[in-house]
């Protein structure tokens, strides 16, 4: 009887065993790569910390600091700018061009390589080709504006146009968006759009009334990740600012968040107050995902709601 | 008793036989530099490529000192976050070669020892080294750096736009700014789509320590500690050098135009004839000797206010990571890769590949004051009648009136500071005055922090 009673036991037990054995090395990496460091990073931002000598303990002196240090408003300033006109930018230009991709027929293989194709284009060289492209005197931009009779700005020195530069280069990496959201369009049901069209529905109407409703929880999803990104952008703005592309030049327009987190972490080796910002930042932008999470239960429709 | 009779003894007799050693303290236990030892086992050393015939050859002159030593190159520009980092892992190299202006930040915090004994043991003669390169590796009581090479400031000028405007490069090289007011008025270029011709580059933000001492005013105390970025001479040179470029459109203008320069090739800014004059760094004569050598140049010195060469000197260092595994040899390596005669052997290989090239040998900074003479007067010719013998001499005249800003352990931050400053007026979001005195606030604030807690450690 015991032996059964061990055997039923053992047949329970593995069932529940199983997952966790299945998920346990991404729980062991994600316990030593991500959870301790950012324990760790709460830690240090209760210190004072060089990187060379021990931790000195200073309570929440790093966080008082920030609130009096104007760089940090600055940076937290360019930043919030930044994101809120670049992640509606990013995103409707993401569903611009992938409504047209949907409508794409043979060619619709090779613009789905050749969006995603820069992409691949790694962000220093991104950043050292903001430089080359936004040049005021002989920049791409500005030649092309020129054919409209438009005397283009100083874009990388302008400090009113080092913003709208760096957005409108964001805008070259839009080809991961642009395949979410044309996965979601394929997925949006031909019939609803046939009925539309016995109801006499514009073009217009379908797209607002049909399409964007059915793609919203792609939209949602293409929204928060680039809300988070644009919080953290930093080495376009840096390479082009304050690294290799201008060793000595910088614009304050320009200092985003962590940039100035990476300044006083790594140049200047001050990782307690380092430490703080990033938490502040976390903070920041889990207040603002919390909004957009409690928005979107209005906006977003999930099939199989009611 | 013998344990202790022993190296007593040995100590005497080195002492009387005029041995030269040298004994550090690391992490408790003593570390010998004594130039008599062999060294043998692995050295690691960061930061350092050969790239040229100048570091091959002193590499293998290296090799040759240190036949038991295994050295390994970790190569690419020095790496501050992943040096740091080892040496906080208890793992660093075991000698890195960095920019001259890091060691007050690397020694401040202990992550590089002091070499006096080194220098001792060794039989180092830091006093052979140029002072200004000593002043710059020098925290404390200490030197923590060998320093190598000098990037020092000339006058570089295109001859053609100076003679069409009836100018001389005396007009362009500092000594009068109201000369190279003139002189910029006259030498820039607009048409209808921009500026075409920059007549004078001041080269803001980075020469502002350049047009400070030429108004008399050091940028930091000797002493690194007081920060002078509000220092009238500093605000004047500062307003003086940003009106250069306000007289063109702007800095926003002239930087455009120099971006779209093709720095490095055929189309530069000489050869296009799109910079009247601008100080730069001599390292660029050979540049413009490879890919223009035809085009019409001028060169000086650059000068102070009254007259007298001036150069800000900027350059590299061997340091020996405190906790380095093998100090002995790293210091043996850094004291021949600086030694007289390693220069001398490595000046012979780059006069042979240029001689090969059919070009002129431009001379070597080294920092090392006898290589540097010995070097000139061997291999150099300034007899000349050409441009190129002119920026040479030019060369080595900058390179003995050399001017640096001293270590300190906030390095890293008070050129931010200074730097944002000029950056903020460049941008037209502050008047110089306004922003040097903002400056001077943040650089005397992260000053006295780092030195305090310094003092702390």
């Amino acid at each position: 009887m015991g032996a059964a009673v061990r055997a039923a036991r053992r047949r329970s037990v593995r069932p529940r065993l199983a997952p966790w054995l299945f998920i346990a090395p991404w729980l062991l990496g994600f316990a030593v790569f991500t959870a301790w460091p950012v324990l760790y990073s709460g830690y240090l931002s209760l210190t004072d910390y060089d990187v060379v000598n021990d931790p000195n303990f200073v309570g929440f002196d790093n966080y008082v600091r920030m609130f009096e240090d104007p760089k940090v408003g600055l940076a937290l300033w360019n930043t919030f700018v930044y994101t809120v006109v670049q992640v509606p930018l990013y995103v409707l230009v993401s569903l611009a061009l992938a409504l047209l991709l949907n409508r794409a027929g043979r060619g619709a293989g090779w613009f789905r390589t050749a969006f995603l194709l820069p992409k691949m284009t790694p962000p220093v060289a991104v950043g050292v080709l903001v430089l080359l492209l936004l040049n005021g005197q002989q920049g791409a931009l500005n030649e092309f504006l020129g054919w409209f009779g438009i005397d283009g700005p100083n874009w990388t020195t302008d400090s009113a146009w080092v913003k709208p530069g760096l957005i409108l280069m964001s805008l070259w990496t839009v080809g991961s968006s642009v395949l979410i959201l044309l996965a979601a369009l394929r997925a949006v049901p031909e019939e609803l759009y046939d009925a539309a069209v016995i109801d006499g529905a514009s073009g217009w109407y379908r797209t607002t009334r049909i399409t964007v409703p059915m793609i919203s929880p792609a939209l949602f999803f293409v929204v928060v990740v680039n809300t988070i990104g644009a919080f953290q952008t930093f080495t376009e703005a840096y390479t082009a600012y304050f690294g290799a592309g201008n060793s000595t030049y910088g614009n304050d327009a320009a200092l985003f968040y962590v940039i100035y987190l990476f300044q006083q972490g790594f140049e200047f080796f001050h990782m307690g107050y380092a430490s703080a910002m990033a938490w502040l930042l976390f903070l920041v932008v889990a207040v603002i995902t919390a909004v957009q999470l409690v928005v979107s239960r209005r906006l977003v429709h999930y099939e199989g709601d009611r | 008793m013998t344990r202790t009779l022993l190296p007593s003894a040995v100590l005497a007799v080195s002492l009387a036989a005029g041995c030269a050693q040298g004994i550090a303290d690391r992490d408790g236990a003593d570390v010998h530099f004594d130039a008599d030892s062999p060294v043998a086992g692995a050295l690691n050393v960061m930061g350092f490529a050969a790239q040229d015939e100048i570091g091959q050859t002193r590499l293998d002159a290296a090799g040759e000192a240190m036949p038991d030593v295994d050295v390994s190159l970790v190569e690419g520009e020095l790496d501050v976050q992943q040096f740091m980092s080892a040496v906080s892992t208890g793992e660093p190299p075991d000698l890195i070669y960095a920019n001259r202006d890091q060691i007050g930040t690397f020694a401040s915090r202990g992550a590089i020892m002091p070499l006096d004994d080194c220098l001792d043991g060794e039989g180092i003669d830091i006093g052979l080294f140029r002072e200004p390169a000593v002043a710059q590796v020098s925290f404390g009581d200490s030197v923590y750096g060998v320093p190598e090479f000098n990037q020092v400031q000339i006058t570089m000028a295109n001859a053609d736009l100076l003679a069409e405007a009836g100018l001389d490069v005396a007009d362009v090289n500092g000594s009068d700014w109201e000369a190279v007011t003139a002189a910029n008025r006259e030498l820039h270029h607009t048409e209808d789509d921009g500026l075409s011709v920059i007549g004078f580059d001041s080269k803001l933000p980075e020469f502002l320590p350049l047009w400070a001492k030429a108004n008399g005013a050091d940028l930091l105390s000797a002493d690194g500690r007081t920060a002078h970025l509000d220092d009238p001479a500093v605000i004047e040179a500062l307003e003086f050098a940003v009106a250069i470029y306000e007289e063109q459109g702007g800095f926003g203008a002239v930087k455009a135009l120099r971006d779209s320069a093709d720095f490095f090739g055929s189309g530069n800014q000489f050869a296009s004839g799109s910079l009247g004059a601008m100080p730069f760094e001599q390292w660029y004569v050979n540049i413009l000797n490879d890919v223009s050598p035809d085009a019409p140049l001028a060169f000086d010195t650059f000068r102070d206010r009254r007259g007298e060469p001036l150069a800000f000197a900027s350059g590299s260092a061997w340091a020996i990571p405190e906790g380095s595994a093998n100090p002995q040899a790293a210091c043996r390596f850094l004291k021949t890769m600086t030694a007289t005669d390693t220069w001398l052997a490595a000046a012979q290989a780059r006069a042979d590949a240029r001689a090969e090239e059919g070009k002129p040998f431009t001379g070597l900074l080294t920092c090392n004051v006898e290589a540097d003479a010995q070097i000139r007067d061997r291999f150099v010719d300034e007899t000349t009648d050409s441009v190129w013998a002119e920026a040479v001499t030019a060369t080595y005249t900058a390179n003995a009136h050399t001017f640096s800003l001293p270590a300190n352990p906030a390095d890293a931050e008070f050129e931010a500071a200074w730097q944002d400053a000029v950056n903020r007026v460049l941008n037209g979001e502050a008047a110089p005055a306004e922003a040097l005195r903002e400056a001077q606030t943040v650089a005397q604030e992260a000053l006295d922090t780092a030195w305090a807690q310094w003092a702390q450690r």
